[in-house]
């Protein structure tokens, strides 16, 4: 397990180094591909959608209501709202998330606000208490990956008690 | 058939590699002849068996290895300034380097002991001696980062130091050089029966570590070299070598090798603490430095002490004998039992070790030779266990395998000698490159002794390997001890100069290393939790930026209000809370060095623009495949500019 995941570290950190090879060799060069690959997105955000599901949806906006994720959480199901869940959940999110999520507008990642209209409890636990594992398993993990300029998610070490605290806030928001 | 032929094609390949080498390597070759790259070889990914600390000698810092492979970790900053981890650089980490002659920016750091519990190493702590400003260090081993700093006073040159006994009940100090006590303007032709040496005992609070100079004891003006506890039947007891017995001022290498015999001091610490008990100590003033970080801050604190408790050996019967020991010893080393105390005498032909029990017994019947002032003299051959005949030339120090054998290291004949305990006789000898100083079992100073592996560490490295100029790493050897022959399986390059390691089964430290501090138990008065609470503060020409730093972004990036003249504080929080993620932070100009902030914690820097203009910072740890975009500006505007302070980071 711990093996696996250095790894994985270890992987993430060949990958940053290729790249940091590229840019640095490439320069001017490698900042007008991700230009391109963020207009790239933007028209395929403006194209209409067949369908709510429909693949031409970037991976953020895409839903996704059967997909568990990996990780620790199997199954995990939502009661009725717990108001003081939240708060505890909307302190630790202050904390320990909002220096790359903002709570209704994308930043580094995307924005939690109604992502459980479009993900799983399980899955949103998972890519909180994982993220090494979802990014280097789940599809649709790899795919916001590229989607967000190659933020990986990061592994901030919560417990899977605040790690659901911060899920009963995304509810309210 | 096969086999053989196979064999003798491996010899010859091994051969032919030793042939390139030059003369030197001629005796070596059996080593490389058998299956020593097998028994180094960790592979990718596997961890080591043991972790090796080396005394960064002449880097003022602690080393540590991986054994058997001899790859480096890490250089622990302890004594030297650290430009990599900003360590005596950043604002929180200078007060660690304070003494009481000021900031110090470097020592000689000397003999690293893990601390121990019921005579075996632990893995609590270690502790390092820096030799020329006389302090010791406490390194913790959960973060392998230095968490005090104590000065030691009346002490110069601390070389016989910085051993522990065997619950670590104290650590002790003992001073090289003696010197006026208190110091005082006097004629150095004065030396002889008013220079004095003191012997430090620091205490250790168990559960925190922190160190606190209990008492010194006061010897005549003697050299103290190099000192071990007693441990079993003897503890309770530590013992020195010393020189110098003649009291010389100059020219110690003729003058300071006249007598016959020197002595090794046994001091009975029990009965010190019998007399402090009785109220026999006595306090006498001094300046010395206690500096402590501490973790939860992540800040150091630097005070001065004033006073220290002092015993005088020559006035408190009881509390020291000399057990004479030939020719200026050196290494003064306990066996795992405590019984036999061997003394290194480095223009000795033989070696000489002295018996525990015949010198409780000689004390008891008072069989003594005469006094050295007050301090009475134990009878040579009342005390002396056995003699280890014609060995080598200039022993220097001895180490323990647990199963009976004891091995010396010999700096003019360049070789580690293994004899027996008991019988004095010698089993086998190898030959070390070249001069060898220290040398080091795991556990080698403790009851448990782990007899696997030896390393030696030479002083001197030659055509060892690729020249580099004309100075080299010192270079050390490991060899294999667990045969009947000790066999060389490798050479690794060490740090400064080695004096001294230790090194502890893997599986002892390795599951309780910190990974993160944790930002919620962060008490940084600068801290910066979240980037909401990123801000700029002017305080007149002091401004003060509350930073923070996750993959792959500053908060703020953008700050602008900044003027010539002023004092620009970086207070930089790591949000980070994953292992193995820091951020560091540079900025142009900046008369100092990055910042590097492990996960959880908070560093500072400060920079005095002199320039106006728009000047960047930038991450300088590759953090995420975005690292190159983890950057940010600061506009500097001239000194009577009146444009206000604003910070922001993607314009908001």
């Amino acid at each position: 397990m711990k093996l696996r995941f250095i790894s994985t570290a270890l992987m993430l950190t060949i990958c940053s180094f290729v790249i940091s090879c590229n840019s640095g060799s490439k320069g001017k060069e490698e900042q007008a591909v991700t230009t391109n690959e963020r207009k790239v997105e933007t028209k395929e955000e403006t194209k209409p959608a067949a369908s709510q599901n429909s693949q031409n949806l970037p991976p953020s906006e895409r839903v996704d209501l059967t997909n568990k994720g990996v990780g620790p959480i199997k199954s995990l199901e939502l009661k009725e709202l717990d108001q003081k869940l939240a708060d505890k959940g909307q302190e630790i999110y202050k904390n320990m998330c909002t220096a790359c999520h903002k709570p209704a507008k994308r930043f580094i990642g995307p924005a939690p606000k109604g992502i459980l209209e479009r993900r799983t409890p399980e899955w949103v636990m998972n890519m909180i208490l994982a993220p090494e594992k979802m990014l280097e398993s789940d599809p649709l993990a790899k795919e916001l990956l590229k989607e967000f300029n190659g933020a990986p998610m990061a592994n901030q070490n919560l417990s899977e008690e605040d790690a659901r605290a911060v899920l009963e806030y995304f509810r309210t928001l | 058939m096969k086999t053989k032929f196979k064999l003798l094609l491996t010899c010859s390949v091994a051969g032919l590699l030793l042939a390139g080498c030059g003369d030197s390597k001629k005796s070596n070759k059996g080593a490389l002849s058998t299956n020593a790259a097998e028994k180094v070889y960790v592979a990718p990914g596997e961890y080591d068996e043991y972790y090796g600390f080396f005394s960064g000698g002449f880097s003022g810092q602690l080393s540590v290895y991986g054994l058997p492979s001899g790859r480096l970790f890490k250089v622990i900053p302890v004594f030297s300034q650290d430009p990599e981890k900003a360590y005596g650089y950043s604002e929180e980490t200078k007060p660690m380097l304070m003494t009481s002659h000021g900031f110090i920016p470097w020592d000689d750091s000397h003999h690293p002991d893990i601390s121990q519990t019921k005579g075996e190493v632990d893995g609590r702590w270690i502790f390092i001696n820096g030799n020329n400003t006389p302090r010791i260090a406490r390194i913790d081993l959960e973060d392998f980062s230095t968490a005090e700093i104590l000065e030691i006073p009346n002490s110069a040159g601390n070389h016989s130091s910085s051993y522990v006994t065997e619950n670590t009940e104290y650590v002790v100090a003992g001073t090289r050089f003696s010197v006026p006590i208190p110091q005082r303007d006097m004629s150095i032709k004065d030396y002889k029966g008013n220079f004095k040496g003191a012997l430090s005992f620091i205490s250790v609070d168990q559960e925190s570590g922190e160190m606190d100079l209990s008492f010194q004891i006061l010897m005549p003006g003697f050299n103290y070299d190099l000192s071990h506890p007693g441990r079993g039947k003897s503890h309770g007891w530590f013992f020195f070598t010393t020189y110098n017995t003649e009291e010389a001022h100059s020219l110690l290498e003729v003058n300071a090798s006249q007598n016959d015999k020197d002595f090794i001091a046994a001091v009975n610490w029990k009965k010190a603490e019998e007399y402090i008990k009785a109220g026999k100590g006595k306090k006498m003033p001094a300046k010395y430095a206690h500096n402590k970080f501490d973790n939860s801050t992540h800040m150091a604190t630097h005070t001065m002490k004033d006073e220290v408790l002092v015993l005088d050996a020559t006035e408190l019967p009881g509390l020291v004998y000399l057990l004479p020991t030939p020719k200026s010893p050196h290494g003064c080393d306990v066996d795992p039992s405590g019984e036999y105390i061997v003394g290194n005498g480095k223009l000795s032909a033989n070696l000489t070790v002295h018996s525990f029990t015949k010198m409780l017994d000689a004390i008891e019947n008072k069989k003594f030779d005469g006094d050295a002032y007050g301090l009475p003299i134990l009878k040579f051959d009342d005390v002396l266990a056995g003699v280890v005949e014609q060995p080598g030339l200039g022993p220097l120090h001895t180490e323990f395998d647990g199963k009976g054998n004891a091995y010396t290291t010999f700096f003019i004949s360049s070789e580690v000698v293994k004899w027996k305990l008991g019988t004095w006789e010698i089993v086998d000898r190898k030959p070390t490159y070249y001069s060898v100083g220290h040398l080091m079992i795991p556990g080698g100073n403790s009851a448990k002794p782990d007899g696997k592996y030896m390393v030696a560490m030479n002083k001197i490295t030659k055509d060892r390997y690729l020249p580099v100029g004309p100075d080299l790493n010192h270079s050390a050897q490991l060899y294999d001890i667990t045969g009947d022959k000790m066999e060389l399986i490798l050479d690794f390059p060490t740090i400064g100069e080695p004096h001294y390691a230790a090194a502890i089964k893997a599986d002892k430290i390795m599951h309780k290393s910190r990974q993160i501090y944790k930002l919620d138990e962060n008490k940084h008065p600068y801290v910066t939790k979240n980037p909401s609470e990123a801000k700029v503060v002017r305080k007149g020409n002091e401004v003060h930026i509350n930073m923070t730093m996750i993959r792959s972004h500053f908060t703020p990036d953008n700050i602008e209000g900044v003027k010539v003249g002023d004092k620009v504080f970086f207070h930089v929080t790591n949000l980070e809370q994953d292992f193995d993620v820091p951020h560091g932070l540079a900025m142009l100009g900046a008369n100092t060095t990055e910042l590097l902030v492990t996960p959880g914690k908070t560093e500072t820097f400060v920079w005095e623009p002199k320039q106006v203009g728009v000047w960047p910072f930038y991450c300088t740890d590759f953090c995420s495949a975005l690292h190159q975009e983890m950057q940010g500006y600061i506009r500097v505007s001239p000194a009577d500019s009146d444009i206000e302070l604003s910070w922001s980071l993607d314009d908001e």
